[in-house]
């Protein structure tokens, strides 16, 4: 191996493969069945329980954990699919520091929740390592739906969908359905292809075709989708990425986070992945704490998270926090880019202290410069490709009542609509209730 | 700091807690250690009659039930009395007792119903020293079925003609240990001492079936896909045999009598409540066979300090003191009034009391949107059902209404006393004097 932590420039195996593949093991080990006992004993059984109030999909939380409790795991996963299909992935993603755990009535009692999440994904690993689909498609309806966008919230809604006896045709601009869970989220997240099996696995449900590489603009048109289907469901996420609108943004080395996330999720082989020595993240959200800590992970020597507002405004959880400062990110706060130096490649950050005045943020003039081969920007997604007709505000599809948009026949959910925070769990609850809605309108 | 030497018909032990007659007890080794870990005194296990000994079964002879966290909360077992030779267990007796003469040494005897049966046996136990002995009449499981064990000690009859063979052939004290599966525990303790026998014992195991595997079908311990009633103990059934102590230590015709309780004793706690029922020393074996013998020592330091706080010098100082409140229910107060109060504090909004109280009891309690749980006193019949669900100790506290404060759920002012035998409701009630 010839390259190390300190080799300049973007560079792959900076560590070797064993160490790389010890990195990105699953961040939260499953439960063993006598760790799972444990834990659920736990449970108090609330009554209506704070932590099923607070999960966006509603999954009866005390009765999950109560069925696993009484040696019926599977049972248990059936509770939390009826509601959240995709309760798999959030078990592994959710940030249940600020869900379901954070008002855990032990929380509160002790400081220390029940661990709702780990076993919620000990009871769904459960369930799914039978290799059967617990749900029963209903008589078929003859109707077919339209669901473009093959992530969280098109999976929720074209299940729910096929479930009721409808057929989907389900589209994605990318190879692989899977959305964000597949392209997106940390690799240390969603180990052993967990995305793809699952994505699989969901669709063992029958009734729904996947087409990848079509999207609204390159081979769909939404009056041809409209013409052609009973019913069209948007869940096409954010795709397009925020710039810095910086001098010398256009410099080699400085690219989205959201690549660099997908290319890791993708990559076969992580030697060959390369990775800055002095890695610069500009952001505050999940997807900047996801790139740092990846950085920092393959190996890179210096990575620092910079954020212009203070760290109580960070989109990123107290949780994802302490694990980037645990894997030894620097976590910068009030402070913005405002310039990329460097001859050709990047070489330099150049960043202003900002200070907040009366909510309006503003820079101190205080400038100073950071090394850096790599930049990721991480400062926002935003709605691309949205179709004519719709209601756009502050960036997101105008929707009503479980997903409507304001054209007749076509529902919306999951970041690219409005409302709601862009949580996976978010996007299943609004894909399912679209689909619910769709249904209702369809049947009449 | 207290000192709880305990003197139990005469025998005297550095601290209440004896070893119940149980495989913790089965030879010398265990009980040296026992001994060693601080245990006041044993009751040897059971001892048969001289010959071929008793076989045990070769398969499972426990099974369990549990709380949370699987917490051991009853344990039940098939096991019979000792498979040794009765000519070593004698011998081991005598060694040990000669080794620790400040200890209580109790040896448990279980032969058949005839008196050269006993007569046989006596005077070789009498010959180890040991300082007393325990007529086993209450296992329920296996001996019972060849006319021993609990199938003596449900003939009252029986248990007074054993008694008097022992304080025939023998001379020191003889404890009578009492099985709880009969209806009135009352019966046999009077048998026992109308025999002349120095005290009874009590609670032996319960009749039981702890589980069942659903894939054989068949009770559990499961021996070759059968299974038998085994005897329950433990936690579990401490309860059961507070009940029975209590009813022994305030029948008349016992009032008064030495008693050596037995019944789930788990901590320093357990054994005062037993004493304060009226016991003179316990006896412990599920705790014991669950954490091993160290166990002895927080109930040491426990009872200790607990008599330090009360001022006890002596654990004769509050055995019994409960016993003149145990009472019928129809001497209980019908104008004691009380309401719950929930410490909105300590309170971490579980709702587990609400549920109870709203679907099971008296809807006495009331939920706010942002889960402020409080209690209507107009509905409370102070059941304590909420204190019982609630995850949080004190959390939840039933407070008295003083004398002529108002009971929102009656509409009445609070009375003095007066119970259910001169209730106007009661068909029998005496009248009051005019």
């Amino acid at each position: 191996m010839s390259n190390t932590t300190l080799t300049p420039g973007i560079q792959p195996e900076r560590l070797p493969g064993d160490h790389l593949e010890q990195n990105f093991q699953d961040l939260h080990a499953p439960l063993m069945a006598h760790e799972a006992h444990v834990a659920a004993d736990r449970c108090y059984f609330c009554h209506d329980a704070p932590c099923m109030t607070a999960c966006p999909t509603s999954i009866d939380i005390p009765l999950f954990i109560r069925q696993i409790m009484t040696g019926t795991p599977e049972a248990a996963a059936k509770t939390i699919l009826e509601q959240n299909i995709l309760g798999g992935m959030c078990a592994r993603v959710c940030p249940t520091e600020t869900l379901c755990e954070e008002v855990c009535v032990r929380e509160t009692a002790e400081g220390q929740p029940v661990e709702i999440g780990r076993l919620q994904r000990y009871a769904t690993d459960k369930l799914m390592a039978r290799n059967s689909h617990p749900f029963v498609r209903a008589a078929e309806t003859g109707k077919r739906v339209a669901v473009v966008g093959a992530g969280p919230a098109g999976l929720a809604c074209a299940h729910r969908l096929a479930m009721k006896g409808h057929d989907v045709v389900m589209y994605d601009a990318r190879p692989k359905a899977g959305g964000l869970n597949e392209f997106g989220i940390a690799a240390y997240k969603s180990t052993e292809d967990f995305a793809a099996r699952e994505v699989a696995w969901l669709l063992g449900i029958g009734g729904i075709t996947v087409e990848t590489g079509k999207a609204l603009g390159s081979g769909l048109s939404l009056e041809q989708l409209q013409s052609d289907f009973d019913a069209v469901f948007l869940g096409i996420g954010l795709a397009g990425v925020n710039a810095l609108s910086v001098a010398g943004e256009d410099k080699g080395g400085v690219v989205d986070a959201v690549s660099f996330i997908a290319d890791l999720r993708q990559a076969d082989d992580l030697t060959k992945l390369p990775v800055g020595r002095n890695v610069v993240v500009i952001g505050g959200g999940m997807t900047a704490i996801d790139a740092a800590v990846q950085s920092r992970l393959l190996g890179a020597e210096s990575v620092t998270l910079a954020y212009r507002r203070g760290l109580d405004r960070m989109g990123a959880s107290q949780f994802e926090q302490d694990l980037a400062a645990s894997k030894g990110v620097r976590i910068m706060t009030n402070v913005m880019p405002v310039a990329v130096h460097g001859n050709g490649a990047v070489a330099e950050v150049e960043l202003e202290y900002t200070r907040d005045e009366d909510g309006r943020l503003v820079g101190t003039g205080e400038t100073f410069r950071l090394a850096a081969d790599q930049v990721f920007k991480a400062i926002g997604q935003t709605l691309q490709g949205a179709p004519e007709g719709l209601e756009i505000t502050r960036g997101k599809i105008v929707v009503t009542g479980d997903g409507r948009t304001a054209l007749p026949g076509v529902w919306a959910g999951g970041d690219c609509a409005l409302g709601g925070e862009d949580l996976t769990v978010t996007a299943v609850a609004e894909g399912r209730d679209a689909a619910e809605d769709i249904h209702k309108a369809l049947m009449g | 700091m207290a000192d709880l030497t305990t003197t139990f018909l005469g025998i005297t032990s550095p601290n209440p807690f004896w070893l119940a007659s149980a495989p913790p007890t089965d030879k010398e080794y265990n009980v040296r250690r026992a001994f060693e870990a601080g245990w006041g005194g044993v009751v040897w296990k059971t001892l048969g009659s001289e010959g071929p000994p008793v076989v045990n079964v070769n398969g499972p002879r426990y099974g369990a039930i549990y709380g949370a966290d699987r917490r051991l909360l009853g344990l039940n077992n098939i096991e019979l009395i000792t498979d040794r030779d009765l000519h070593r267990n004698l011998d081991e007796i005598t060694r040990v007792k000669k080794d620790y003469p400040d200890r209580a040494v109790i040896v448990s005897i279980m032969v058949p119903c005839e008196e050269e049966a006993w007569k046989a046996i006596l005077p070789l136990v009498e010959a180890t020293g040991a300082d007393g002995i325990e007529l086993n009449f209450g296992c329920p499981h296996g001996m019972a079925e060849r006319g021993m064990g609990s199938a003596v000690g449900q003939v009252p009859e029986y248990i007074t003609m054993v008694a008097e063979w022992c304080k025939k052939y023998y001379s020191k004290p003889v404890i009578v240990k009492l099985t709880p599966n009969i209806t009135d525990i009352r019966q046999p303790a009077r048998a026992a001492f109308k025999g002349n026998a120095d005290a009874v014992s009590l609670i032996n195991t319960i009749n039981s079936i702890t589980s069942v595997n659903l894939d054989a079908m068949s009770p559990e311990p499961m021996i070759d896909g059968k299974g038998t009633h085994g005897g329950y103990c433990g936690p579990a059934v401490k309860p059961i045999a507070m009940n029975m102590c209590a009813e022994i230590a305030r029948d008349p015709e016992t009032y008064g009598k030495p008693i050596s309780a037995i019944g789930g004793i788990t901590t320093w706690r357990d054994a005062a409540e037993f004493m304060a029922l009226g016991a003179g020393n316990v006896q412990v074996c599920t705790a014991a066979m669950t954490y091993g013998f160290k166990i002895v020592q927080e109930m040491i330091s426990g009872l200790s300090q607990w008599m330090d706080e009360k001022g006890y010098q002596s654990t004769s100082d509050f055995i019994g003191l409960a016993v003149p409140n145990v009472t019928d229910w129809q001497y209980l107060n019908l104008n004691y009034v009380t309401k719950a109060k929930i410490d909105q504090d300590a309170c971490i909004s579980c709702g587990r009391c609400y549920a109870a109280c709203e679907d099971t009891s008296h809807q006495a309690i009331d939920m706010s949107i942002d889960r402020v749980f409080t209690v209507k006193d107009e509905e409370c019949v102070a059941c304590n059902l909420c204190v019982n669900v609630c995850p949080v100790e004190g959390c939840i506290e039933m407070v008295e209404l003083e004398m002529g404060a108002l009971d929102e759920r009656t509409g009445e002012t609070v009375k003095p006393y007066a119970n259910w035998t001169t209730h106007p409701n009661n068909p029998g009630a005496v009248k009051a004097v005019e």
